[in-house]
């Protein structure tokens, strides 16, 4: 009884901060006060002021983070509208997400790896473009930190979802579909948060990337970081 | 309250979306699973839905009240997974740079190769 009032005590908590940092972000209008990263933050400074650790916090938490799984299929209903305008256009989003994979693994190893990131932290690193569920699942098979893997993703999901619009602007990116994709590709779920408030098409080739990143980066970093051990790169 | 028709109605079509959703996520698990495929049980859900839906063996309207509500909240979900980072307190002290640019990088080469790749196909095809 006491457990399961503790845990709704935390999930209240969670809402109630989130709620507030999503006021917070609205009265200000900053792009970089990102309610995720807000709540995230005051959470944490809670939890160390209250003592309380982080097991007994994600009691409440992990009634949150079970949604996940519904949510990514969720994902399906954009998908299924926009089908007919992704079958038109399969070959050059299928070449595109792929090559996105390809360089979104390498490039986050490879730079952390030169920095003298030690392994488990490279290897953490090799989903980071990838949706926070799908990112925990590739985490576990290549020998990185699940926790810092999904931490990794919604850092730079808040990242991407704040500099991908202006930076795709500036790069002279006009195609609705490229804008979604580019933002599904590098921001997952934020990304594709932030690519629904400009459209449907965004939001459907946004939510699509997810997917796609996630199959091709689960199938791309187990070679990229068995590479970079090859070349010395990685213990 | 509980003579309030249109909210018990309402609750009741939310309850049978997320039920739907999560036998796709179960389905999809089991599918990878069996096949052995390297693509988590919560895609292979999504595809399976988004073929679902499409062959009209599901009804849009039973899933979207729940979808939607889940897709416009997604953010909100990753909160408890990301203030587990906490417990990594002392490694992120120690390396926080090569994280911090490792991820950075990779955050705009993503975002501009798959931007410029896709804008430049379409003009071309």
């Amino acid at each position: 009884m006491a457990d399961a009032a503790a845990a709704l005590l935390a999930l209240a908590a969670t809402l109630a901060v989130y709620a507030a940092a999503r006021g917070l972000q609205r009265r200000l209008k900053s792009v970089w006060l990102h309610p995720v990263l807000v709540s995230i933050m005051v959470l944490i400074a809670a939890l160390r002021v209250l003592g309380i650790d982080y097991e007994e916090y994600d009691r409440g938490g992990r009634i949150l983070t079970f949604f996940l799984g519904p949510a990514v299929v969720a994902l399906g209903l954009p998908l299924a509208r926009q089908m007919e305008e992704i079958g038109r256009r399969g070959r050059a989003l299928l070449l595109s997400l792929l090559a996105g994979a390809a360089i979104g693994t390498l490039s986050a190893t490879l730079v952390a790896a030169l920095l003298g990131a030690s392994g488990p932290v490279v290897r953490s690193l090799a989903p980071r473009a990838v949706t926070t569920p799908i990112a925990i699942g590739i985490a576990e098979r290549v020998g990185g930190l699940p926790a810092l893997s999904a931490v990794v993703a919604i850092f730079t999901g808040v990242l991407g979802a704040v500099i991908g619009p202006p930076l795709l602007r500036a790069a002279g990116v006009r195609s609705r579909t490229a804008f979604g994709l580019a933002m599904g590709a590098a921001a997952h779920g934020v990304g594709t948060a932030r690519a629904a408030e400009e459209g449907e098409v965004e939001a459907a080739s946004s939510g699509l990337a997810i997917g796609l990143m996630g199959v091709f980066t689960a199938v791309l970093a187990p070679l990229v970081l068995a590479l970079l051990e090859r070349l010395g790169w990685l213990m | 309250m509980i003579g309030n028709r249109p909210d018990l109605r309402r609750a009741a079509h939310h309850l049978l979306g997320l039920l739907i959703l999560l036998a796709f996520l179960w389905m999809g698990d089991a599918f990878a699973r069996a096949l052995r495929l390297p693509l988590p049980g919560s895609v292979a859900g999504m595809l399976m839905l988004a073929r679902g839906l499409r062959m009209r063996w599901i009804p849009e309207r039973a899933v979207r009240p729940a979808a939607e509500l889940l897709i416009r909240n997604m953010a909100l979900l990753f909160v408890p997974a990301g203030v587990g980072v906490m417990v990594y307190a002392g490694l992120l002290g120690r390396e926080w740079l090569p994280i911090l640019a490792g991820s950075a990088a990779s955050t705009v080469a993503v975002l501009l190769v798959v931007g410029w790749m896709q804008q430049r196909m379409e003009r071309g095809g």
